[in-house]
């Protein structure tokens, strides 16, 4: 894999669309061809060699491209948009939308990420070692479609609206959250290690909820069903299995009623 | 600074004119003061057309693109505009405004879309009369097409009350008073007291179900608005969107609709020979008793409609898109919510009509969206009288309006169709639901020009503005990059040609210039004008009911002067 080096040398004066940052849109190009991408500051187009220095070598396909983003660059989103393959390491916090819509290859934030973090996610891997803020794995703005596969993990905590109307995938977040996990959910796993305020599951057709901690206001649509042992994230531990959302319309599978669970650790 | 009053002359083009019988011939289009004519001076713009295929502007006889419940599909799907847009810098600003959306696209889009695609009329094919300031002042926003809408009657009480009563003369004159107060067009009919039923959680999904507490049935409420309208003898006809949308088994509904013209005929100044336009025919051509035995019932409801002169109808072609419905027909919108569990929006006018908006997804890989494909096209193609039947998409309950060039070559290439049919993952059972595959029939340009400008302007009844390149028309011209002699053998560059015009003509203006805005000269909004002595009964009537089942003034429900943008008065001179 060879390895592309971005270095942050003109901090924007608002925030910075990034969406040209992808093993994608690097793979086969030269230093200055990829200095030429554009990305835009409110409605002014620039290019990325505005902002940043490039140094290394793209690979010939986005598999084969590595990208390590060096400088503070807080205030600039979309690293990852759209990737299909390859590695992103972003060595600070990062803005909005980091890996939204991502298919494939893995991104790394070694630092915070704002909202929207692999909202309608297919695939691939992104770990946060910091917090990320609200709508993890989420649907965009209006959409029934949230994250569908792949993994998010998440080291620190995270805000509202984790896995909104998602669909399949695994989310991890290993500090606390707040309110509204799996809203409208229709499938995928939303594993919380630490504790949540409330909301967990609402109008969720289908899915898996996993509360470590405390959950202070469950819904009343949840019903407790059995006690079980069950692995998660590489142990084993006792939960107590709610079903619902029992308000919500039921599906059904070869006959049997399917619903959404909601595991809460003994 | 745009110059109408200038000379133009598009010469040596393939013309097409279904009107002057015109079939390719090489011929000069010239255009003087915003208007056909038969010669200019040399002083004329000249415009290339050699090697080119010319037509009069397009005509779309029915679209849904200004209104409250097109605002609603913007509103609920935020979705629908993101990463469609071609809006931001770095991708080339195709008009002066930004262009965003896809299946409900900005009013900007819209105008220009229409003018790229070599269209320059569009009739919004619903206004709720409540809201018709909304739908007028979205019209002024929609750059450089003329516009009509069409109010809507099918489950107004008024109407039920005139009819119940055999009362022609007083709903006739309130359809002319409500015409006025909206600035409306004609009668437009949407599933006939199926809305006022579904008010009630109820519906009529045949003609012959009474609608609650007005002891009538959609039979009635069709017959008593056709009389009406021929009566007035209104531009264009009965505008109908009939009962039982949608379903499986619906062709059977749709006959019986059809059947209540027989021997109803029609004495007009404007031209129009039919008395009912049936609108998107395609959602009303279904055989089978429910989605899994489903199947196409095109030819039964053609072999009618090409037996009926007075008949017209256009296709609503399903194009396989993600997109949005939405129809004054609130109780089909529940259904299909209820099918698709999607995002879903509601909404009853007071006495008038309803509506209800939910997303949709024609898949190709589903066999349901394939056979819907199919039927639309089998429509066209069973066709024996192409001024008779039209392309739209029903934009955007079929797919957006922005397809029409794909539905133009899929109907002029069977390759075409083949290649779609063979990206369906239940082809074979598309195949043995349809008639589709046996079909070689390819239509020809002159068809095409008779099903989109000609034959809809006809229709209308604005033939004398629309659809033709004969004197005295408005001087509205499409140039396609289509040699009319060596077409092309690859389906797609007859759908490039259709989508960006080498040409746009707009009275006399070139608003498009290789698919590029390049001008945006005054847009009007046409209605229609009846003179006719105050009818004492209808305005007391009036009165009574908004000082008791509506819930704003008398004095505050017409549109206000401000509202109509350049108005253009439609006018008779009713019985």
């Amino acid at each position: 894999m060879k390895t592309i080096t971005m270095t942050l040398v003109q901090e924007p004066e608002l925030y910075l669309e990034c969406y040209s940052v992808t093993p994608d849109q690097f793979a086969g190009k030269s230093l200055a061809e990829i200095a030429d991408l554009p990305a835009h500051e409110g409605k002014i187009q620039w290019k990325l060699g505005d902002f940043f220095k490039f140094e290394g070598k793209a690979g010939e396909t986005a598999a084969d491209t590595k990208i390590v983003v060096n400088g503070n660059v807080r205030k600039m989103k979309r690293f990852g948009q759209k990737m299909s393959a390859g590695e992103v390491v972003i060595n600070s916090d990062a803005d909005m939308y980091i890996g939204g819509w991502m298919t494939g290859g893995k991104i790394t934030v070694n630092g915070n990420a704002d909202t929207f973090l692999g909202i309608a996610m297919e695939g691939g891997e992104i770990l946060v070692e910091g917090d990320a803020q609200n709508y993890v794995g989420s649907s965009y703005r209006g959409d029934w479609r949230g994250m569908s596969g792949g993994l998010i993990r998440v080291k620190g905590n995270a805000g509202n609206d984790i896995g909104t109307a998602m669909t399949g995938g695994t989310i991890i977040i290993e500090g606390d959250a707040f309110i509204h996990v799996l809203t409208h959910a229709e499938g995928g796993t939303v594993i919380i290690k630490g504790d949540v305020e409330g909301r967990v599951g609402g109008q969720m057709v289908k899915g898996d909820a996993y509360v470590f901690g405390n959950l202070l206001y469950p819904l009343p649509g949840f019903k407790k069903v059995a006690t079980v042992e069950k692995e998660v994230d590489g142990a084993t531990y006792t939960f107590d299995q709610y079903i619902g959302d029992l308000g919500e319309r039921k599906v059904k599978k070869k006959g049997e009623i399917i619903y959404g669970n909601l595991y809460l650790k003994k | 600074m745009v110059n109408s009053m200038a000379e133009l002359l598009i010469k040596n083009g393939f013309v097409f004119d279904p009107i002057l019988g015109i079939k390719g011939d090489i011929a000069d289009v010239a255009i003087k003061n915003g208007r056909i004519t038969d010669k200019v001076s040399d002083k004329a713009e000249i415009v290339d057309a050699s090697g080119k295929t010319v037509m009069a502007g397009g005509v779309d006889i029915h679209t849904h693109v200004a209104g409250p419940k097109v605002n609603v599909g913007r509103e609920m799907r935020p979705e629908d505009k993101f990463f469609r847009g071609e809006y931001r810098g770095g991708v080339l600003k195709q008009g002066k405004r930004m262009e965003m959306g896809f299946s409900v696209p900005s009013t900007w889009k819209t105008g220009y879309a229409y003018a790229r695609m070599g269209y320059t009329f569009a009739n919004e094919a619903a206004m709720p009369p409540l809201f018709a300031p909304h739908v007028h002042e979205e019209f002024r926003d929609t750059p450089i097409i003329d516009q009509t809408a069409m109010p809507v009657f099918g489950n107004n009480w008024f109407c039920f009350e005139y009819i119940k009563n055999d009362e022609t003369e007083n709903n006739a004159a309130y359809i002319a008073w409500l015409l006025s107060a909206t600035k409306g067009f004609g009668i437009k009919i949407v599933n006939p007291g199926g809305t006022e039923a579904w008010a009630w959680g109820k519906n009529c999904s045949s003609i012959h179900d009474e609608v609650p507490h007005f002891e009538i049935t959609p039979a009635e409420i069709v017959t008593g608005l056709i009389k009406a309208n021929e009566y007035l003898g209104l531009p264009h006809s009965v505008h109908i969107h009939g009962n039982n949308m949608g379903n499986p088994g619906n062709y059977k509904d749709t006959l019986d609709t059809l059947r209540l013209t027989s021997g109803i005929n029609t004495s007009n100044k404007f031209g129009r020979e039919q008395v009912l336009h049936n609108t998107h025919l395609q959602f009303h051509a279904y055989k089978g008793s429910s989605w899994s035995d489903f199947e196409s019932g095109a030819k039964e409801v053609m072999d009618y409609v090409n037996q009926n002169k007075n008949i017209t109808v256009d296709i609503g072609q399903v194009t396989l898109d993600e997109t949005t419905t939405m129809t004054s027909d609130g109780p089909f919108e529940y259904h299909l919510n209820q099918l698709t569990h999607f995002k879903w929006a509601n909404l009853d006018v007071e006495i008038e009509t309803g509506s209800g908006v939910v997303p949709h997804i024609y898949d190709k890989d589903v066999r349901t969206s394939g056979i819907q494909w199919a039927i639309g096209l089998e429509i066209a193609l069973f066709a024996k009288d192409m001024m008779r039947v039209y392309i739209t998409t029903d934009h955007p309950n079929a797919g957006p309006f922005t397809r029409y060039p794909g539905i133009i070559a899929w109907l002029m290439s069977e390759k075409a169709r083949q290649a779609t049919l063979d990206t369906m993952k239940w082809k074979d059972k598309v195949i043995d639901a349809s008639n589709i595959a046996s079909m070689d029939r390819e239509l020809g340009l002159y068809e095409i020009a008779q099903m989109t400008r000609a034959g809809p302007a006809k229709a209308l009844g604005l033939l004398d503005i629309y659809g033709s390149l004969k004197e005295g028309s408005d001087g509205n011209v499409a140039v396609y990059n289509l040699n009319a002699d060596e077409l092309p053998s690859d389906p797609a560059l007859i759908e490039d040609a259709f989508r960006n015009t080498a040409y746009t003509v707009k009275e006399g203006v070139i608003v498009v210039r290789d698919g590029k805005i390049v001008a945006e000269p005054p847009k009007h909004t046409l209605w229609t004008k009846v003179n006719m002595p105050e009818n004492a009964q209808v305005m007391h009537d009036i009165r009574e009911k908004f000082s008791t089942s509506y819930s704003i003034n008398l004095e505050n429900y017409p549109v206000f002067d401000e509202n109509i943008h350049n108005a253009r008065a439609i006018e008779l001179d009713a019985n």
